[in-house]
């Protein structure tokens, strides 16, 4: 048996509350999308010319987008669990006769459905500035929504852990955003020096950037292959710790 | 008498080291309102905090209606509502958002009506559009218990209910409470107010640094451990009492027109005909008489020190 009004309720306050801010929630990625259309693709981008055969505006485009996936899906699913253990209103989660499997899928559901919506938005708003054209539109979906899912989940896994607004940030700020920024948003790994090479391999987020590139422009630093796998095992490795977390009560449970 | 839960052996020791409960054994009547009554820190939210499922317990079970509350706590959870000692709500949902969220946490489908009945009956429904961080105090007490009752439970309970609470929501309150039982609802408080024990509870608990001390029903707890108090009046003052009165431990009041006697309830005899004759034979005329019972306060103040 399920419980699910209570997905329902908790996905639906969830998306109200994204609603509420709207603002915040849609058009701040949106303009700093354009912001980076207009630093990088034309103000840079008319220096470079073309990386790999595709003009320099338009290759950002995918990894712009994973930016600003990342950061949002894991904003958005730590803050929406970490808010009500902040403010104490998770004791009626907590007494509700709902699941944790429940729980996690209201909240990580409507963060990974927020950020799905928002990468679509940035999609439109790239194809302002630059002709995009998607060889395989169904693998760049799939890795739309794997990366929203898994990312929702780590966010998740973080609101859960963190006991306060700092730790809330902490790996946001000192682990996301340098593995995005150095995982070749912006460049292709082939650009390096070959020792940079080797060690960009170690980045998580090269193979997820370089995967959804691939769907794109049929242009990728790893094999398309080898990136959808390690989407899948992040997943995975993220649904193992909520379920640990699940089994142990972890920081919600004294 | 049925129980609609079963405590057994529950303690709570914190990972502070704290421990908050020791060996807590209680059965709880269907259908009764049971007062917990115990100083701050006592263990009463950490008791009711296991029970509803928010906190594990460290050793020891609790079962409602039969049914386990960590094996089986959809089947406990749902009889349940709980209204929180804190005012812990969100700050811009609004009142109707929110009744409604509780009441889909808790499985149950949509029912406008049920709930717009709900508002009404806690003076809630004109404010329904109002976010939460606009209301008083006293209307987000309301709100609380509007949440608790969103998914109709069988058991409420409300930690510290009346705390910061103003007169007309504390008397709106004790209506709604009584209502509530009534219909057959199992009602638990915890309240380190005595009056409010005495004024509402069929059983009064008590509780002390993590134990239960006692559970009793309210008339018999007064009687077990209250002392009565005979005052009697005396048409001519008196400075000494006669000697053939020793036995009865007799004071005499500071102006010298009464006379004390303490008794006790539980004795086979309260000795009372007895003293009356005496008085009679030792010439001294009684003008009034008046007994008195022990508050729960006394009686409390005497247990809580004593153990
Ligand atoms: N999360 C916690 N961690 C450590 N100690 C706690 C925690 N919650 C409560 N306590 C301690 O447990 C004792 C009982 O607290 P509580 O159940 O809130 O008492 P009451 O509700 O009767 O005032 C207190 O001494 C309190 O400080
Ligand atoms: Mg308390």
């Amino acid at each position: 048996m399920i419980n699910y009004q209570a997905i329902r309720v908790i996905y639906k306050y969830e998306m109200l509350r994204a609603w509420n801010t709207l603002l915040q929630t849609i058009a701040s990625p949106v303009i700093s999308t354009s912001l980076y259309f207009v630093v990088f693709g034309a103000a840079i981008g008319s220096r470079i010319e073309q990386i790999e055969g595709v003009p320099y505006g338009v290759f950002i485009v995918p990894g712009l987008v994973m930016l600003s996936l990342l950061t949002q899906s894991i904003a958005n699913a730590s803050f929406g669990i970490f808010f009500p253990k902040f403010t104490g209103t998770i004791y009626e989660v907590m007494s509700a006769p709902i699941s944790f499997f429940e729980i996690v899928v209201g909240y990580v559901g409507a963060a990974a459905t927020k950020s799905l919506v928002l990468g679509v938005i940035i999609l439109i708003t790239a194809n302002l500035f630059v002709d995009l054209n998607i060889a395989h539109p169904f693998v760049m979906a799939l890795f739309l929504v794997l990366t929203c899912v898994s990312f929702a989940l780590f966010g998740f896994i973080i609101g859960l852990w963190a006991t306060n607004f700092e730790k809330l940030q902490l790996i946001p700020m000192l682990v996301i955003t340098p593995l995005v920024f150095l995982g070749g948003s912006f460049y292709s790994v082939s650009m390096l020096p070959p020792a940079w090479q080797t060690i960009t391999l170690f980045n998580p987020v090269l193979y997820l950037i370089s995967g959804f590139r691939w769907s794109f422009f049929e242009v990728a630093d790893v094999s398309v292959g080898v990136s959808l796998a390690m989407i899948c095992m992040f997943l995975l490795a993220c649904l193992a710790l909520v379920w640990w977390m699940f089994k142990t009560g972890y920081r919600l449970k004294q | 008498m049925k129980n609609i839960v079963h405590i057994e052996a529950l303690s709570k020791t914190y990972d502070s080291g704290h421990q908050a409960l020791s060996r807590v054994d209680l059965d709880i009547h269907q259908g009764e309102i049971l007062a917990l009554l115990g100083p701050n820190g006592a263990g009463k939210t950490t008791l009711i905090s296991i029970i509803c499922g928010i906190v594990s317990a460290s050793t020891g079970t609790v079962s409602v209606a039969g049914h386990d509350n960590v094996r089986d706590y959809r089947k406990t959870r749902d009889l349940i509502g709980l209204v929180p000692q804190e005012l812990t709500l969100g700050a811009f949902d609004t009142v109707w958002n929110t009744v409604n969220f509780s009441r889909g946490l808790f499985g149950k489908p949509p029912d406008t009506a049920y709930l717009e009945q709900l508002l009404k009956d806690l003076s809630l429904w004109d404010k329904r559009d109002s976010e939460l961080r606009e209301l008083s105090g006293g209307m987000k007490r309301r709100v609380l218990i509007a949440k608790a009752l969103s998914h109709e439970p069988r058991v409420l309970f409300l930690d510290e209910p009346t705390a910061g609470v103003d007169v007309e929501l504390r008397q709106d309150m004790w209506k709604m409470v009584r209502k509530l039982n009534d219909s057959g609802v199992t009602i638990i408080l915890t309240t380190h107010y005595i009056e409010e024990a005495e004024e509402i509870a069929d059983r009064v608990g008590i509780i002390s640094q993590g134990k239960l001390l006692l559970v009793e029903d309210k008339q018999n707890l007064m009687q077990k451990l209250g002392k009565k108090q005979l005052l009697i009046e005396l048409r001519e003052m008196v400075e000494a009492i006669p000697a053939a009165l020793a036995e009865y431990n007799l004071e005499i009041s500071r102006d010298g027109g009464h006379l004390v006697y303490t008794y006790d309830t539980q004795s086979e005899r309260t000795g009372i005909t007895s003293l009356l004759q005496d008085l009679n034979d030792n010439g001294m005329s009684l003008k009034d008489l008046k007994s008195s019972q022990s508050s729960l306060e006394e009686i409390f103040v005497n247990l809580v020190s004593t153990k």
